[in-house]
């Protein structure tokens, strides 16, 4: 029997990623350990290993495809003395997706990075299609053949996804010139059927033409506003996978969470100094920037603080026992947040060179789920492009972020008189749900304590 | 032939019957109507193991050697491959035989006589040939007899062009069904049931009075799903049907009693109805009668469709010997509320 190598999850959250490259071409030998194709997910690009040895017998999913689902298949592997007579009909995909989860897949994912409780993302529904794939026919029927549990009411679907409705209701929608995007599903999954249509014509639902019609859209859905085309001056970028996840986690925090910002302006004249020396110091083992020792200030802040270090859940605040913090790294068509783990126990020269590290392999695309998923705290630095005040907006579940500007010589008054030092202003964004305005500032505090009198960092 | 005999079912209308009724047991029901059918036409007689001189092994054929005598009512030796080509070739040369099974089980042993000879025949003799036959006993699990004495063949024979398939669940319906199968100039697979045998109703004492075949029956009206039954699934219908009264839904309850030809304008009204369905059968799921049902749901009545078309089927396995494990393997009233009200949204 040929091996199905599948699409691999390379994180809890994955459900489908983009077939970047191909590493091994159709009649390579693979050995277990090969790596035989590069995987770009949400926020990274991976590489395959293979688990099987044998021959690459043929790629079903051709590189650059977008959207594979996870357990999908995407090659063939020919066993010791099979050839390609073994392999499945052309078309035939074998697709194993319907597999339980729990069955070993063909191709490991090369980490699977189980994050135990602190998955940036909560847990993805049970697969629909994992359900109704499932071989039911086989024990189903004597216990009653549809299992479907009905789903709590749906939201309206999102435009441009195909709508579930029972035929029955499409008929129904479709005489009364009722819009199935408009109606939202009580059945399984979010179907729509007959009740949500009777609802919907007792209470007056938007009728297709009605929504046709250039109406004044809600100004509480900005996203499914209506973009006039483009133009022929203009040019389309389509949407990357971190950008897809971006803007669907940073509209959902926008939108869900209540946020407040807290500005503190500080002198960091002494931590220049300090870091200067400390530069000197280290003779090139590491180069210690102004962020290093705001993640390091941040950290240790955050110990002194730790209700600041929690996240917002359905039932609980909950309290981190780590400092693992969060640092935002930019790169071309994209945004991350590798972590530091255990900020507040490592020397800045580490924080550093990790630093260092990590952003260099984030810009690549190369890190790992486990290197960027997690993290308590984070910390965004817009000041080497001299900015010098912004806010940002909360990563959940963390329930802060503070955003560092830039240290700009500015006169400052102290005792009454008037003097120059170099001053940055930083500004917290708080989960208002977790950290109250009071707190959030207590935080602040802290961080400029720390900042403005470096060697107590030390202490 | 006697002058003035109906070579056929006249009228595939069913009546409604006015005239006397009494309470019998469908056991007794399917006696008289043999009884009956066999005082109307000379051509009509019984044979199988044990039912002359012991009266039937489920004493179906009570009374009938003393009444017709050892002629047409026929002992045979314990040999259905036998037997049962005995009787479709008597069914060829004209009589009108009525072939009891011991129970359906042991049927499997003349089941090419069946499907090759009886069923076939009048299309491979280009007309000529008929087999106005009937192939009875009962069919199904009764208690504890383990697999291969438990098993349901409704679908098996319904498969088959050429076959009439009836399973009949009240008193009425099997002795109406019965004679209508006897006159039948074609075979007749007539699914009985153990159980069912000793359940009392009324049925009518006038022996023109026939049910025809291919009609099912509303037995009970609903608004809110429709469940299909057959034979001994009728009670766990009805019974889930009360339950879910509880519940606000109204239920609506078909009795096919023919599986074929299967009465699909009697379910599509329905379902236009109720716009759900929910089959019941004892069988196993895979090509079941259930399965017919999803595609004739589909087939004719998508746009009536408000939920996928729910089956409860016997399990897909061999029919355990033990009782508590048999009980599993069965679909009982819960199960059919669970999927009525799955269908239904009703959570």
């Amino acid at each position: 029997m040929p091996i199905a190598v599948t699409m691999p999850a390379l994180s809890p959250t994955m459900e489908e990623g983009t077939l970047a490259r191909w590493l091994k071409q159709e009649g390579e030998t693979v050995v277990p350990g090969d790596l035989i194709a590069e995987i770009e997910t949400d926020k990274a690009t991976m590489e395959v290993e293979a688990v099987d040895e044998g021959v690459l017998g043929r790629i079903v999913v051709p590189e650059g495809t977008e959207g594979v689902k996870v357990n999908a298949t995407i090659a063939w592997l020919l066993e010791e003395g099979e050839d390609a007579g073994a392999l499945p009909a052309e078309g035939e995909t074998g697709d194993v997706a319907a597999a339980a989860p729990a069955a070993e897949p063909e191709t490991a994912p090369a980490e699977p990075a189980p994050e135990p409780d602190s998955a940036p993302e909560p847990a993805p529904m049970p697969e629909p299609e994992s359900q109704s794939a499932a071989p039911a026919t086989e024990t189903a029927p004597a216990e009653t053949a549809p299992a479907e549990a009905p789903a709590a009411p749906a939201e309206p679907a999102v435009e441009g996804e195909r709508i579930a409705a029972s035929p029955l209701a499409r008929r129904m929608a479709k005489q009364a010139g009722l819009d199935l995007a408009a109606i939202a599903g009580s059945g399984p999954h979010g179907r729509i059927v007959k009740r949500d249509i009777e609802q919907a014509l007792s209470t007056g639902a938007p009728t297709a033409e009605a929504r046709a019609a250039p109406a004044p859209v809600p100004a509480a859905a900005p996203s499914t506003r209506p973009v006039a085309a483009a133009g022929p001056e203009d040019t389309e970028i389509p949407h990357s996978n971190v950008r897809k996840v971006i803007a669907r986690r940073l509209g959902e925090a926008d939108r869900d969470i209540p946020q407040i910002y807290l500005s503190v302006d500080m002198e960091i004249d002494r931590l220049l100094a300090a870091r200067k020396e400390l530069n000197e110091a280290l003779e090139g083992r590491a180069k210690v920037s102004v962020n290093d020792m705001a993640i390091k200030a941040a950290a240790l802040a955050l110990r002194q603080v730790p209700a600041v270090n929690a996240q917002w859940t359905d039932t609980a605040i909950r309290l981190l026992g780590t400092v693992d913090i969060s640092v935002a790294v930019a790169y071309e068509g994209g945004l991350i947040t590798p972590i530091v783990f255990d900020a507040d126990c490592k020397g800045v020269a580490q924080i550093a060179n990790e630093m260092k590290e990590l952003a260099g392999r984030a810009r690549e695309g190369k890190l790992k789920p486990a290197e960027y998923q997690g993290g308590g705290f984070t910390v965004s630095n817009l000041g080497m492009y001299g900015v010098g005040h912004f806010t940002s907006i909360v990563n959940p579940p963390q329930a802060a972020i503070l955003a560092v500007g830039a240290g700009v010589q500015k006169a400052v008054v102290h005792d009454g008189e008037i003097s120059v030092a170099t001053v940055m202003t930083c500004t917290l964004t708080c989960d208002h749900r977790v950290i109250d305005g009071a707190l959030g500032a207590q935080w602040l505090q802290a961080f400029k304590g720390f900042v403005e009198r470096p060697l107590s960092m030390l202490a | 032939m006697p002058a003035g005999l109906p070579a056929s079912v006249p009228d595939n209308a069913e009546t409604e019957y006015a005239g006397e009724t009494t309470e019998v047991t469908v056991r007794e029901a399917l006696r008289d109507a043999m009884a009956e059918e066999m005082r109307r036409d000379a051509r009509v007689f019984l044979m199988g193991e044990e039912v002359a001189e012991y009266q039937g092994a489920y004493k179906v054929s009570q009374g009938l050697l003393d009444e017709f005598g050892a002629k047409r009512v026929i002992d045979t030796p314990i040999t259905e491959h036998g037997f049962t080509g005995l009787g479709t070739g008597a069914a060829f040369a004209g009589l009108r035989p009525i072939v009891e099974f011991m129970t359906f089980n042991f049927a499997m042993q003349g089941i090419d006589h069946i499907i090759n000879s009886a069923a076939k025949t009048r299309y491979m003799s280009g007309g000529q040939v008929s087999a106005p036959i009937v192939f009875r006993g009962p069919n199904g699990a009764a208690a504890r007899v383990a697999a291969q004495h438990s098993q349901e063949y409704s679908s098996w024979y319904a498969h088959c062009p050429g076959l009439k398939v009836v399973a009949p669940w009240s008193a009425a319906d099997a002795k109406g069904l019965l004679k209508a199968a006897i006159r039948d100039d074609d075979p007749v697979i007539f699914l009985e049931n153990e159980i069912l045998y000793g359940r009392t109703g009324e049925a009518p004492t006038d022996p023109d009075r026939i049910v025809p075949i291919g009609k099912a029956k509303v037995v009970r009206d609903g608004t809110d799903v429709t469940i299909t039954g057959f034979s001994l699934m009728m009670e766990t219908a009805l019974a889930a049907a009360e339950m879910l009264e509880q519940d606000g839904i109204a239920a609506e309850v078909i009795d096919l009693r023919t599986i074929r030809p299967l009465d699909t304008a009697t379910v599509v009204a329905s379902l236009k109805k109720t716009n759900r369905l929910v089959s019941v059968e004892e069988g196993w799921p895979f090509a079941g009668i259930g399965a017919e049902l999803c595609a004739v749901a589909m087939e004719q009545a998508f746009d009536d469709l408000d939920a996928p078309v729910a089956r409860v089927c016997g399990a897909d396995v061999p029919m355990p010997y033990a009782a508590n494990l048999e009980k599993l393997a069965l679909p009982d009233a819960e199960r059919v509320v669970q999927a009525a009200r799955a269908v239904c949204y009703a959570g």
